[in-house]
């Protein structure tokens, strides 16, 4: 590779690499401080509700005014398969971004529509799982295990949520013809991002609804 | 400039489609093991007493094998530049020690009454 083919490739910097590239991974480090704090919080208060209902375990609980006999609010096959489908959607992403760098335009919109269906199932799944939950009798302030569960998993879904509407602005730009293989670049920026929503969810998954 | 060349070109050395496909496989298999173990801890049954006392260890290494493999694989942490690697496993380590440090304070300290 000459010089001028890999400067028009990479645009000189001190370290060599790419500023917007280097941002993304400073920001994801700092996203991991964030949702370590949420996860720390809902570890510490976990198995400390007074009342109802409770992830696992039938209790007492407060519904329609009066206290209850409830059951454990957490469906576990349901969001096994939300789990599933995004842990696809990070291999259907890394297709579309290969596609892209290739300038195989195909390949690249499909897999990246794959990746926004996948996201807006996962984002379907979680709105389906708090309504089901506000039907138990299960608010955000109902207890402690309602409240650090709702801020924990609200925030990772409202990130899923800005990464479904990233990567659909991408698909949009993508359609007209507006990122050839020089500007996989910009794929692949939200394809770090979405990964980085993918591995919290790793970690989620099994802390949060696995571990009684 | 030979040096700043190579740099790209270690930074785009991604893997194969095939890789990928191997990669989402294992990860598969281990989201199923995973809600194995939680259900063999969970029924009752010869296997609930082996697998219930450990199911936490369990659950805990087979997130920390699936969360490297999407760090290394899909996040191309393997072949990318060790700049991106510090920026990612720095902060993660930070993040261990409060999680940790968070339990430990909870566990052994009570507010006076």
């Amino acid at each position: 590779m000459s010089d001028a083919a890999a400067h028009a490739m990479h645009p000189p910097t001190s370290t060599g690499l790419d500023n917007r590239k280097v941002a993304i991974w400073a920001f994801i480090g700092s996203e991991c401080l964030f949702f370590a704090s949420l996860i720390s919080t809902y570890l510490v208060y976990k198995g400390k509700s007074l009342v109802g209902p409770l992830p696992h375990e039938a209790s007492q609980c407060m519904l329609h005014g009066q206290m209850q006999r409830c059951e454990g609010v957490f469906e576990v096959p349901l969001v096994t398969a939300g789990t599933a489908v995004l842990l696809f959607s990070s291999f259907f992403v890394v297709l579309a971004l290969y596609g892209a760098q290739k300038g195989n335009r195909k390949m690249l919109l499909g897999w990246l529509s794959a990746t926004v269906a996948c996201g807006l199932f996962f984002v379907g799944m979680q709105v389906y799982e708090f309504t089901h939950f506000y039907h138990k009798g299960m608010g955000y302030g109902t207890n402690l295990f309602s409240s650090t569960f709702f801020t924990l998993t609200g925030f990772h879904g409202s990130h899923v949520t800005l990464g479904v509407i990233w990567l659909s602005t991408i698909l949009f730009l993508a359609a007209r013809g507006k990122l050839p293989p020089e500007k996989a670049l910009n794929l692949e920026l939200a394809a770090l991002y979405w990964h980085f929503v993918d591995v919290v969810w790793i970690v989620i998954f099994p802390v949060v609804y696995l571990m009684r | 400039m030979d040096a700043h060349v190579t740099v790209h070109s270690e930074e785009h050395s991604h893997p194969t489609p095939g890789l990928y496909f191997r990669v989402a496989l294992i990860l598969f298999f281990l989201t199923a093991a995973e809600v194995a173990a939680f259900e063999l801890a969970r029924r009752p049954g010869s296997l609930q007493s082996v697998v219930g006392p450990v199911v936490v260890p369990i659950l805990l290494v087979l997130s920390a094998v699936k969360f490297a493999l999407v760090a290394m694989f899909y996040m191309h942490l393997k072949q990318d530049s060790k700049l991106f690697a510090t920026l990612f496993v720095f902060p993660l380590m930070i993040a261990a020690v409060i999680i940790i440090a968070l339990i430990i304070l909870f566990a052994y300290w009570r507010m006076p009454h």
